[in-house]
């Protein structure tokens, strides 16, 4: 084998070997995956109140047009906690059952003390009604000022009470 | 949006799923690329050498091509959303592994010393098993949390694995180095390969349990959170474990990796930086301690810091006990390659002699592909680690997070000690570089860690079930107030 096929094959296996680096950090790149969660910083907000609200609105909004074909049209379409640790979190309904507790693989896992780890769900029923089921919890789930006893349809706006967490389902 | 003016909003996150594409095509894609790679090398060893291209090109194509498609099959039938690269990835280490092998057992020179010689077709037999370990364990595990029912059975277990070189009779007594191999029948095995893997189920299952005592419980010291006395128990008992795996099975690399996969998995479970300030002035003391009275131990220290000494020692007639050359040799290796290399099968990597294709392989992938291409094999296991920690993030369970952090914590810890050795960052150990070195264990144990990776992943990336009619809806009578 000629000195030159040689060298030729020794900086082209090179640049394959890079090439290959390149493509695979091309996927990574091109590999975004996992939960969309978007982070506003308190002052930033304060200061922009109009500009937070739409822009918190937005991924709902898009997610609605892709599932949404048999909502109902005064249905909610997002869960949002609005008292606790948690306030602030919105969460799209997009059908899916949603759970709530402290247990790591509840939907929206619950950092309070008076939570117990599976404590409520969340649910469409047939119609697309939501509903309200307290799972056996130890301090009660409550809804407005009473105490659920069995699963219970959700008003729009609605208090949800889990221990110092109050949630609601809102447009 | 009306009701939204209520919201006290000190801060504010919005959850929402974004579905992840299967990216089943984009890992065939990668994967091609990874075979093709290696037998573009492969024909450029056999010109170099022979003049000709090699007769076996197309079967160890074929073959190489046929175990990647084997597992990737499996992929796509038992994991399809898991991660694209890991497979591929793997896939080209090996493959580049049994290049390099392939390339040692041209030399005359390690053909005389019974080092090389037909260790390809052999390291080709190991990969076929390893994917078959990769198939089994996407097939049986269909949910990785199941091993977390295995906790205190994987802590004895592994154990056992890493007990068992020491029993008489069964451990290879290998003059030259670390007590790390058993010998069954006329094959012998590395257990820490395998104990690697089941080590990091038991510390997951435990830190998961443990960890909120580990981290809450502490008083603050200098910035440092220090923890309760009782609750250094854990790390101090896996601490007295890795010494006596230092003092018993004089094994430098084996000791690090367990100690310092622990010291990971339990800085990830606590995110207190105390941990790692404990674990680094544990672990160097450890060290030093053993270094201190231990022969075996205090021959490598001294062939890391005198190279050249043990060297001349190696080459002097009349001078007793072990000195190797293969350090300096090693070294000199890297130095021949330079920047861009001396290009497949142009180099002298044989002479490092005994564990050419095993412990210093890596010498003849610097002495051949020269800084750029030892660069890009790096980068390469950097990107598998970054993969591992990926699936970490992206895993929902606890457990899943933490023993994906383990395992490729123990990945990247066993690249570093290994490339460490052989390029005279630290003292040299008996381990192997994953999936590159010639060794049985080594590349069996690393394709069913990148299978148990490849599982998490997969269950990580799997988009939430599609909204189901809820039974439970079904049959409850709602009673509606108004």
């Amino acid at each position: 084998m000629s000195e030159l096929t040689l060298t030729v094959m020794r900086l082209g296996f090179l640049a394959v070997l890079w090439l290959f680096v390149i493509v695979a950090v091309q996927v990574i790149r091109s590999d975004l995956f996992g939960t969309r969660v978007t982070q506003r910083g308190a002052r930033r907000e304060a200061a922009r109140p109009q500009q937070a609200a739409r822009q918190q609105a937005a991924p709902p909004q898009q997610r609605q047009q892709t599932g949404g074909g048999r909502q109902r049209r005064n249905a909610p379409t997002k869960l949002v906690v609005s008292e606790g640790t948690l306030t602030g979190t919105t969460v799209a309904l997009q059908g899916q059952t949603i759970t709530l507790g402290r247990a790591h693989d509840s939907t929206i896992v619950l950092d309070d003390d008076y939570a117990s780890s599976r404590h409520a769900r969340i649910y469409p029923d047939r119609d697309g009604q939501w509903i309200v089921e307290d799972l056996g919890s130890t301090n009660g789930t409550y809804l407005d000022r009473s105490r659920l006893t069995t699963p219970t349809p959700i008003p729009l706006g609605a208090p949800i009470r889990i221990g110092k967490t109050v949630i609601e389902l809102r447009k | 949006m009306s009701s939204t003016t209520n919201t006290p909003t000190h801060h504010t996150s919005t959850i929402g799923a974004i579905g992840a594409p299967s990216r089943r095509n984009t890992e065939l894609a990668l994967l091609l690329f990874a075979v093709v790679i290696p037998v573009f090398a492969y024909a450029n060893v056999g010109l170099a050498i022979d003049d000709k291209v090699p007769a076996g090109l197309l079967g160890y194509g074929l073959g190489l091509g046929l175990l990647a498609g084997v597992g990737h099959l499996a992929v796509r039938k038992f994991a399809p959303y898991a991660d694209p690269l890991l497979l591929p990835l793997a896939t080209l280490l090996n493959g580049l592994g049994l290049v390099a092998i392939w390339r040692l057992d041209q030399s005359k020179l390690l053909q005389s010393i019974g080092v090389a010689g037909g260790k390809a077709t052999n390291q080709l037999i190991y990969t076929a098993l390893g994917i078959a370990l990769f198939v089994i364990a996407l097939i049986f595990l269909k949910d990785h949390r199941v091993l977390q029912r295995y906790t205190y059975i994987s802590m004895a277990g592994a154990l056992v694995l890493l007990l068992l070189p020491l029993v008489p009779g069964l451990g290879a007594d290998l003059t030259y180095g670390a007590k790390i191999w058993i010998k069954v029948g006329s094959f012998t095995i590395q257990p820490g390969e395998f104990a690697k893997i089941v080590l990091a189920i038991f510390f997951a299952g435990y830190l998961m349990v443990k960890r909120d005592a580990l981290a809450l419980a502490s008083r603050r010291f200098m910035g440092l959170y220090l923890p309760r006395g009782r609750d250094l128990g854990p790390i101090i008992v896996v601490w007295m474990i890795s010494i006596l795996i230092l003092v018993f099975e004089t094994d430098l690399g084996t000791s690090l990796l367990f100690f310092g996969m622990f010291v990971i998995m339990l800085y990830v479970a606590t995110e207190r930086t105390s941990w790692i300030v404990f674990g680094l002035l544990m672990s160097a003391a450890g060290a030093v301690g053993v270094a201190s009275f231990e022969p075996h131990v205090q021959t490598r220290v001294q062939a890391w810091l005198n190279p050249m000494h043990e060297y001349v020692l190696s080459r002097t007639p009349g001078v007793t006990g072990v000195h190797s050359d293969q350090l300096q040799q090693a070294l000199w290796a890297f130095g021949s390659g330079g920047t861009l290399g001396t290009g497949w099968g142009q180099g002298h990597s044989e002479l490092i002699r005994f564990a050419a294709n095993s412990d210093f392989i890596l010498a003849t992938f610097g002495e051949e592909l020269g800084l750029a291409g030892l660069m890009a094999i790096l980068l390469i296991y950097g990107l598998i680690v970054e993969r591992g920690v990926r699936t970490a993030l992206a895993a929902r369970d606890p457990f899943g997070k933490l023993l994906a952090v383990g395992l490729s914590g123990a990945f990247a810890l066993q690249v570093f000690v290994v490339a460490g050795g052989v390029m005279g960052l630290i003292p040299l150990t008996g381990m192997t570089m994953p999936f590159l070195a010639y060794g049985g264990s080594s590349v069996i144990a690393n394709w069913a860690l990148i299978g148990i990776l490849i599982r998490i992943s997969d269950t990580a990336r799997r988009p939430a079930p599609a909204p189901a009619g809820n039974p439970d809806a079904e049959m409850t009578q709602v009673v509606r107030p108004s």
